[in-house]
């Protein structure tokens, strides 16, 4: 028992942040918030550097890695800002032809949510999954009567979010869902359709960041479902986004910290004052305690972990984000200064995957049912 | 990243599992808070079936992994808590193991192990609290002894103590960080008065202790002379680091008491409420995921925690008081104000959380001076 990256897990980490200082650095950084059309060149790079087929089987030309292994990446890709549909990228490789090598852009879009379904990205993207149901923030929709033929509660016994191991055996794997073959059964399992870029009705969305164009899906063709196990792609999702949310989290931190040591008000570094080195300081304790959450998820690739740990993510990336804006002080509240970037991308990847109220309202429900208090 | 525990780790976890079920139902009633003879008694006496059992120096002799499994076993079951053993089982018991010498850990490890000893804790002075490095209770050396005359403060267990783990200077003229030392002395010796203060728990938990020309063999002393601040260094990081990891699954516990009670008087229904208990199950979780994360550090330091503890310290002792603030939602108007409900006292004693072991202002003045490096000023 370990849970800190292994040698090999630090050079993959250290390998990308290289790869991403040396291809998408400042420059390019702000050259993409004022363009922020997708730079397929550096798309396909990263298919090439087996960022999307990071767990495909060697076998099938993958890296043959594990959801640990992606998740220490997109904390990389969160730490740099690196904007396009990332998350589906990942979970599509093996799905879409193409998108493993970065030849292709898929969208995966979270939908069913009642006209709030958005779509990041929408101009470059090849292709498009939407999901609809069989969210794992919603661990007990297959008990009530909506849902009758769902073939198993994912709220079983398994759901429990034991807390350090109830039976010693929670990191024995992904739960092995059965995947959704067709049909209409909605709900528990969910399902997933695939649809040509220009068959959903769009309304445009000045997204508030630019480095996110965004499209709300108003309305869409249900084309015959895909057979796609959805709450594992949801859960992996979630998982991915709060891996991003978390290297967001960590930047915001190393910025306060450059500049706090550096600025001086009063004849001293403002990162003497107390004030601002206390803020400094929970900003770090937000960082440690997400990507606690965030690795231990990716080892049990249970649902409710994954909750927990979105949550957790999502409270680092943005606070920390207005923590660091603080701390630049006015130069925080500029175009130029960076922060910004960090805090729009936070708040869209709350919106992505997992709500606040809902995720919370499952790691409730999960505290019913669990036996470490008995 | 590796959660599984290797096959001997598992067995080890299975028999002690095992044996809290065997043990736990035949243990005889927990003491009334205000008999002290009667609550040091049951402490030692569940400390001796530990060590009966072969688990008594586990915190010492054993991997951190190990160490943690024990923790998380005995809270998940329900075990005593370690009360009096406190100081000697979780932080003067693992420096003498890390600092001592072969004779110093032969003399006072055992007794500890086996349930036989109690210490405490003689760090603080009414003058030296966050700013322990201006204690001023002086040592003298004379011949073979120290005499030491001075004031602690805060000294839980001074009353039941057979044994303090005490700092002293012993040298007035050099820099103050540089003339202290870390001595063990017997709570028995001629010249220790124990004045007891009740908190506002309402039980007297801890002491004033006044040391008036105490002698103290300079044999007692674990570490160099003067190089007692290093010492108290190892002794502190035990205490943030490790000492209340086994707290954070008995706060999971309650959590879960505390939806199963919200379910069965009509309190869940309200939705900011369990949406409160949900965000503190993701909490608890992450804690014990940074335990996790802090065991491998440890391991490679030898054993002795990192600055990490502090990260561990000051979250956990926030979410300690949400918990029991909620649990207070939980009760009810009536139940969060009936100072007999046990979570009303609990909400009572979590509130020296933040404060003992290190305030929460200080936790955040070390974590951005040593882990983020800024510089140092008030
Ligand atoms: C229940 C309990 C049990 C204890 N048991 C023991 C024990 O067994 N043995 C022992 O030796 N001690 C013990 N203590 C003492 C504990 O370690 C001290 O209370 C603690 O270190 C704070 O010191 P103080 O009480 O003198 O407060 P002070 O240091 O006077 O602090 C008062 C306030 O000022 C703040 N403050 C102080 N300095 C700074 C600074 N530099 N920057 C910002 N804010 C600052 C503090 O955070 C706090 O809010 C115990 C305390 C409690 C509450």
């Amino acid at each position: 028992m370990d849970l800190r990256p292994t040698a090999d897990q630090q050079a993959l980490q250290a390998g990308t942040r290289e790869l991403l200082t040396r291809r998408f650095g400042r420059d390019r950084l702000r050259e993409a918030v004022e363009a922020p059309a997708l730079d397929r060149a550096l798309w396909r790079e990263l298919g090439a550097a087996g960022f999307f087929a990071l767990r495909l089987p060697e076998a099938d030309g993958g890296v043959g890695l594990g959801l640990p292994d992606a998740v220490l990446v997109f904390e990389e890709a969160g730490r740099a800002l690196l904007p396009g549909p990332l998350v589906a990228g990942q979970l599509l490789a093996g799905v879409v032809p193409g998108v493993a090598t970065g030849e292709r852009v898929a969208g995966l879009c979270d939908a069913g949510r009642g006209g709030e379904c958005l779509w990041e990205h929408p101009g470059d993207c090849d292709e498009l999954i939407l999901l609809e149901g069989g969210d794992p923030g919603d661990p007990c929709t297959p008990c009530t009567p909506r849902a009758p033929r769902a073939p198993r509660a994912p709220c079983d016994p398994g759901e429990r979010g034991d807390l350090g191991g109830a039976d010693g055996s929670e990191a024995a794997g992904s739960e092995a869902d059965g995947l959704v073959e067709s049909g209409p059964a909605s709900g528990a399992r969910g399902r997933a359709f695939w649809n040509a870029p220009d068959w959903p009705v769009l309304e445009p969305v000045r997204s508030i960041d630019p480095l996110t164009p965004l499209a709300r899906v108003t309305s869409y063709p249900r084309s015959a479902p895909r057979s796609l196990d959805v709450p594992r792609l949801r859960r992996e999702a979630a998982l991915l986004t709060a891996a991003l949310q978390l290297g967001s989290a960590a930047r915001t931190v190393e910025m306060a910290v450059q500049h706090a040591r550096s600025r001086e008000q009063f004849g001293v570094r403002i990162g003497s004052f107390q004030a601002v080195k206390h803020l400094c300081a929970e900003m770090l304790i937000r960082v440690e305690i997400a990507r606690s959450a965030v690795y231990a998820a990716s080892l049990t690739e249970r649902s409710l972990p994954v909750v927990g740990a979105k949550v957790l993510a999502d409270e680092a990336a943005v606070r920390n984000a207005r923590d660091c804006l603080q701390v630049h002080g006015g130069t925080g509240f500029t175009w130029e200064a960076d922060v910004h970037l960090h805090l729009k991308r936070a708040w869209c990847r709350v919106e992505q995957w997992q709500s606040g109220g809902k995720a919370e309202e499952a790691l409730a429900e999960a505290l019913l049912a669990d036996d470490v208090g008995v | 990243m590796d959660l599984t525990y290797a096959p001997e780790e598992e067995e080890f976890r299975a028999r002690l599992r095992e044996w809290l079920a065997k043990t736990l139902p035949d243990l005889p009633a927990r003491p009334d808070p205000l008999d002290w003879p009667g609550r040091r008694a049951y402490d030692l006496g569940w400390q001796r079936r530990l060590y009966d059992a072969g688990y008594g120096a586990v915190h010492w002799d054993a991997s951190p992994t190990r160490r943690l499994i024990f923790l998380e076993e005995t809270e998940r079951a329900g075990a005593p808590y370690v009360g009096a053993n406190f100081v000697g089982l979780l932080h003067a018991g693992p420096t003498i193991a890390a600092e001592g010498t072969d004779e110093q850990r032969a003399r006072w490890l055992p007794p500890v192990v086996r349930g036989d000893e109690v210490w405490c804790q003689g760090f603080s002075e009414p003058e030296a609290g966050s700013d322990l490095a201006a204690l001023r209770t002086r040592a003298v050396r004379d011949g073979d002894d120290y005499v030491v005359t001075g004031q602690k403060v805060w000294t839980s267990h001074a009353e039941i103590a057979d044994w303090c783990e005490l700092l002293v200077r012993t040298d007035p003229e050099a820099h103050r960080h540089r003339g202290i030392s870390w001595l063990a002395m017997p709570m028995d010796a001629p010249g220790i008065t124990v004045r007891p203060l009740r908190t506002l728990v309402g039980p007297a938990e801890f002491a004033e202790v006044f040391l008036d020309e105490v002698r103290v063999p300079v044999a007692n002393r674990v570490g160099a002379e003067h190089d007692g601040w290093r010492v108290t260094m190892v002794t502190l990081s035990f205490e943030r680091g490790t000492a209340f990891v086994g707290e954070v699954v008995a706060c999971r516990r309650t959590l879960g008491g505390l939806a199963r009670a919200a379910r069965a008087n009509g309190r869940w229904d309200d939705p900011v409420l369990r949406r409160r208990l949900g965000r503190l199950n993701a909490e608890f979780t992450a804690l014990w995921r940074l335990i996790q994360r802090n065991v491998g550090a440890a391991r490679d330091a030898g054993g002795v925690p990192d600055a990490g503890g502090s990260v561990f310290k000051l979250r956990y002792s926030q979410v300690r008081q949400e918990l029991y603030d909620a649990a207070a939602e939980v009760l009810g108007p009536c139940g969060a104000l009936d100072a007999d409900q046990q979570w009303t006292a609990d909400r009572l004693s979590s509130l020296s959380y933040t404060i003992a072991a290190g305030t929460s202002q200080i936790q955040r003045d070390i974590i951005a001076e040593r882990i983020l490096g800024l510089p140092k000023g008030r």
